[in-house]
């Protein structure tokens, strides 16, 4: 009787020891949990419930079902336009720099002296802050007096409109973008670094050649940071804001009307927040849809060491 | 700057050294000779690859600084001016008095200190509570934490603001400065993943001489957390720096206003007119963060490795 009841009673002690554990994660983490109640998961019911409504800051606004998707998608012209934009500026801007990236970490891989400093360029201008960059990009591209237009001109090329002519704006927008590719080129770099030597030395040994060794080789052992490195920049590139509200507001002609800029207006100069919110969560779709895509195309292709 | 403080990790392997210095030893003169000159060729062939676009990914920061220092005269002129004549000082005073800069400058370090110190303390428990207590559902709610960061905030944007809305919050730094006290998906993510590395055995020890969750924390854990501790500040505080949304969306009165957010109105507001003030005041919001940049930089390329290379 008496080691039934010790029994009892040590599984009540466990079931109380576990308890507490319990209580106290959850204290160590309620910062955490707390915010994400209040500023995660009640905004996106309220962010869900909104975009099946009509509702705006000056009214409550009324239920509309599945309206504002139709309308989004069959009605709204510069719903589609904000769209093209954005994919163009996506497919570009990240397919451009992964492969500018790969290249400057290969670069700057090379044994040679004074290699921090050329490092430490290619680097900088990712800390500028992007209103800063935006604000001297904005200089540099301008029409009549941008220095690139003049080394343009210099070279014997016709000057273009940039910011000024909507064929070119997206383009001005994505080579600013490469100037900021430092962020990846530092991963890249980290991954080549961690290559290691004897598989060169052996492939070498086998009669590969240099092309080869750097498909077989670079390539293949950096793949998990391209990956990375190429949904992080897409998701990135979805969202894309700042650089187009400071640099031309989406102009000229809306031919930098990105997605975000477009929501931003939604909600906050339309005060169409309910529309606002229904593009929201189709960005969301589409974020969602093309990271699954990029990771079910490339997966065969992505080589973990050790696994 | 010093030597190597970018280079991440030390170059090459130990066999592949040995090969080398083995093969060194057995060269001739004449082999030595011939090697010494291929090098330098291709010594020079890798600095012909590397400064050109170096240059270019220098030049945007170099052109700023110079137009920041050009009179009116010569900022229009063609063939472009490379060093300005005069050099106007006085552009930066007056740029600095067309827009509240000071203030704007206040405001911003203002944000940026309540903001660092809301992400230290907030992470810092919440990352414990991860990475080093044992807890029913721990794993099932960092997974949430996971999932959030997938959330593009876009979706939240607008529901957030209507809560600070409601709030009176409108045109406070409040909106811009209490959501960090709450904690970040991205670091709290970094800061497990360190906490993780650091051996159990440690903490083990100080509970058998009976150390509280809190006392393991501050005597052990923080301590070997600095570097990621200093990583999660710069950060956060590039990142406060920087914003540019939540600044626009939630302050309206100019005096108010952050630094990216009065240079992208000065901006707006003058446009060409008024160019090499513009540039003075883009140079006064980068100069910071280069600075900054210089001291920090082994902080920092940690930092992006670190999230590169685990996450």
């Amino acid at each position: 009787m008496s080691t039934v009841a010790s029994v009892r009673h040590s599984a009540d002690q466990r079931r109380m020891k576990e308890a507490r554990r319990t209580a106290k994660g959850l204290l160590a983490i309620s910062p955490w949990l707390l915010g994400f109640m209040a500023l995660g998961l009640y905004p996106i019911g309220a962010s869900f419930y909104y975009s099946l409504t009509s509702y705006s800051v000056l009214s409550p606004g009324k239920f509309v079902g599945l309206g504002n998707y139709r309308y989004m998608l069959f009605e709204d012209k510069l719903f589609w336009v904000s769209l093209y934009n954005t994919l163009y500026f996506t497919v570009l801007s990240v397919g451009l720099g992964t492969l500018s990236a790969i290249i400057l970490a290969v670069l700057l891989n090379l044994k040679v002296r004074g290699m921090a400093v050329y490092r430490t360029i290619y680097y900088l201008p990712s800390v500028v802050p992007v209103v800063a960059s935006s604000v001297v990009w904005l200089w540099l591209f301008n029409p009549q007096y941008g220095i690139i237009n003049s080394v343009l001109y210099y070279l014997g090329f016709p000057s273009v409109g940039w910011f000024a002519d909507p064929v070119w704006a997206k383009p001005a927008l994505v080579i600013m973008s490469l100037w900021g590719v430092g962020g990846a080129v530092v991963i890249y770099l980290a991954a080549l670094q961690d290559v290691p030597q004897e598989y060169y030395e052996a492939a070498a040994l086998d009669g590969a050649n240099s092309l080869q060794q750097f498909r077989s080789i670079t390539i293949a052992m950096i793949s998990p940071a391209i990956l990375f490195n190429v949904v992080t920049g897409l998701i990135g590139a979805f969202q894309y804001f700042t650089q187009a509200y400071v640099m031309t507001r989406g102009g000229p002609a809306d031919s930098t009307l990105f997605y975000s800029l477009y929501l931003y207006y939604n909600a906050f100069s339309y005060f169409r927040m309910g529309y606002a919110s229904a593009l929201a969560w189709v960005l969301f779709a589409i974020i969602l849809l093309a990271t699954l895509a990029v990771f079910r195309t490339t997966l065969s292709r992505v080589h973990y060491a050790g696994v | 700057m010093n030597g190597n403080q970018t280079a991440v990790v030390a170059e090459g392997t130990a066999s592949g050294r040995i090969a080398r210095e083995l093969g060194f030893g057995q060269a001739t003169f004449k082999h030595q000779a011939r090697r010494h000159y291929k090098r330098l060729i291709g010594s020079l062939l890798k600095h012909a690859l590397l400064l050109p676009p170096s240059m270019l990914f220098l030049f945007p920061l170099v052109w700023m600084l110079s137009t920041s220092l050009k009179a009116d005269q010569q900022i229009l002129i063609f063939p472009p001016v490379w060093i300005p004549d005069p050099i106007m000082w006085s552009n930066y005073p007056q740029a600095l008095t067309v827009i509240p800069f000071v203030r704007y400058l206040s405001n911003t370090l203002v944000i940026c200190i309540l903001t660092v110190v809301g992400t230290l303390l907030s992470n810092v428990i919440v990352a414990y509570g991860f990475a080093r207590m044992r807890w029913r559902g721990r794993d099932a709610l960092f997974f949430v934490i996971l999932a959030t960061m997938m959330l593009p905030y876009q979706v939240t944007m607008i529901p957030v603001y209507l809560i600070f809305n409601r709030l009176h919050w409108i045109n406070t730094f409040k909106p811009l400065v209490v959501p960090a006290y709450f904690g970040d998906a991205f670091y709290i993510f970094l800061l497990r993943q360190f906490m993780m590395g650091i051996p159990r055995e440690l903490s083990d020890a100080a509970y058998i001489d009976g150390a509280s969750e809190r006392q393991q924390l501050v005597d052990i854990v923080l301590p070997l957390c600095k570097p990621a501790l200093a990583t999660v500040a710069l950060f956060q505080f590039l990142g406060s720096w920087n914003w540019f949304l939540g600044p626009l969306i939630y302050l309206n009165d100019k005096n108010k206003f952050t630094i990216a957010l009065g240079l992208a109105m000065f901006q707006s507001g003058y446009g060409l007119t008024k160019i090499a003030l513009i540039m003075a005041a883009s140079t006064v919001t980068v100069l910071p963060i280069i600075i900054l940049f210089f001291f920090t930089q082994r902080t920092f390329i940690q930092g992006i490795t670190f999230t590169g290379l685990k996450g």
